[in-house]
């Protein structure tokens, strides 16, 4: 049967991962490349770059580190962080990226998604969403978090997997950061809404918080997480080997 | 050298390099003579059925392809480039395959239960059929490859070499004497996956 995903998730600015990460036995701790080996080798079961490079040198540096990372670890990348138009797309996918996350940028052109999900396919196009409860609903916040666009969630996400999302990542600012645990409520919404893969982000705070998810709300894919992970607060062998534990499916 | 088709059909980078990994000489090509003078064969696609097929015949490799196939040289199709072996495909339509696997290609939806997302997308488990196929011979059963697609090769029994079960048995490979296919990305596949090209390599 297929298996619940453990995703972690790496910002990267200017070729670096930032955040310092706390491993031991990692000689450089902010490389995207021995970061990545590190999650593969542990039994990540995919992988997010999140570019939040400024920056045109940066950018160019960033598709440099993919490149190098896509030679290195074989496990599915997701790219995302400043992809505005199809040409964004075909400059990741190029650098092996098989996947391409777009949020702000659709906000801003909703065809984008239908435009790059018919050149490279529903599989390849996943629609970031950083939402939020605003007056009893969820509400859509654009440019990481700040602005609130005033669009209903549920209704923007239906929207983006009728124009060809193939995936949903459902970032919730109410939890992201409070380690409190993922956001149950509005993943169930999510879930109900819409029948494409499911990523839950924002919470996690505990292998616990894992286990609550997936018993929780099982029509959910995958959790994403980064400091727990890159703090070494949760190693993902741990965390898979208490899924299974409490009988949910992981890759081993 | 292992010549990878290069139709323009989906992103090919990864595969070229899992092979650079393993240390084996791959080259992303269209060109006809080096297809020739390869050892081996690897059928990549991604996306949809009618469009990769027509591309695949317009650059006039689907010839060649099914040539050096049947002249006995290995050949492996990965994911839709398995597709593409069948005789046919009932993707939007019925289109033509290159009919070095017996069967055809049909939707999931209806067979797996409603409940379950379509596209499959994510890790599931092999399980062998008959005797372990020489492709497996470095991996071991309730092994973890990485699926995405939402039509199977159906009608094809007597070439199933694995399957998964994604609310029902699907077909995960099949072989046909030098002809093998994966519906998994062994390049996304991790140690599993870099295990069954080497495999393949062997061959």
């Amino acid at each position: 049967m297929i298996t619940k995903r453990i995703i972690p998730c790496l910002d990267v600015r200017d070729g670096r991962v930032v955040k310092g990460v706390n491993f031991g036995g990692l000689a450089d701790v902010s490389s995207p490349v021995s970061l990545a080996k590190y999650y593969s080798d542990n039994g990540a079961d995919e992988l997010v770059f999140y570019d939040i490079t400024a920056s045109f040198e940066g950018r160019q540096l960033f598709t440099d580190i993919l490149r190098e990372v896509a030679g290195t670890i074989f496990i599915p990348l997701t790219v995302g962080g400043g992809i505005n138009t199809v040409d964004d797309f075909d400059r990741v996918l190029k650098c092996g990226a098989d996947k391409v996350s777009v949020n702000s940028g659709a906000i801003r052109n909703p065809s984008l998604i239908y435009e790059a999900a018919r050149k490279y396919g529903d599989q390849c196009v996943v629609l970031s969403v950083d939402a939020k409860r605003v007056d009893g609903g969820f509400r859509v916040f654009a440019k990481g978090g700040r602005e609130d666009t005033e669009m209903d969630a549920i209704e923007w996400i239906k929207r983006g997997v009728a124009s060809g999302a193939g995936e949903i990542v459902l970032n919730s600012i109410d939890t992201d950061g409070v380690k409190q645990g993922f956001d149950l409520e509005m993943l169930d919404a999510v879930c109900n809404a819409v029948n494409v893969p499911v990523i839950a982000s924002g919470g996690a705070g505990s292998k616990e918080d894992f286990v609550t998810l997936f018993n929780a709300i099982p029509k959910v894919d995958a959790g994403l997480a980064a400091s727990i992970f890159h703090f070494g607060e949760v190693e993902i062998k741990d965390l898979k080997n208490t899924l299974i534990a409490n009988g949910i499916n992981v890759r081993r | 050298m292992i010549a990878i088709i290069d139709y323009g059909v989906g992103n090919l980078f990864s595969l070229a390099s899992s092979f650079a990994y393993i240390g084996k000489e791959a080259k992303l090509t269209s060109d006809i003579g080096e297809i020739r003078a390869a050892d081996r064969i690897i059928l990549p696609g991604v996306g949809a059925f009618e469009d990769a097929a027509r591309k695949l015949s317009e650059s006039g490799l689907d010839k060649i392809v099914v040539e050096e196939a049947r002249a006995g040289k290995p050949l492996l199709g990965i994911c839709l480039g398995m597709q593409m072996l069948f005789e046919r495909s009932y993707e939007y339509g019925e289109h033509k395959g290159l009919g070095l696997i017996g069967g055809s290609v049909r939707p999931m939806k209806g067979v797996v239960p409603d409940e379950l997302k379509i596209p499959q997308i994510g890790w599931n488990s092999l399980s062998f059929k008959g005797k372990k196929n020489e492709l497996f011979k470095y991996i071991k059963e309730g092994d973890f490859v990485y699926f995405v697609h939402s039509y199977y090769g159906a009608d094809c029994d007597e070439s199933i070499i694995a399957t998964t079960e994604y609310g029902a048995e699907i077909t995960a490979a099949v072989a046909s004497g030098n002809v093998y296919g994966t519906q998994f990305h062994p390049e996304k596949s991790g140690e599993v996956g870099l295990s069954i090209l080497r495999a393949f390599c062997e061959i």
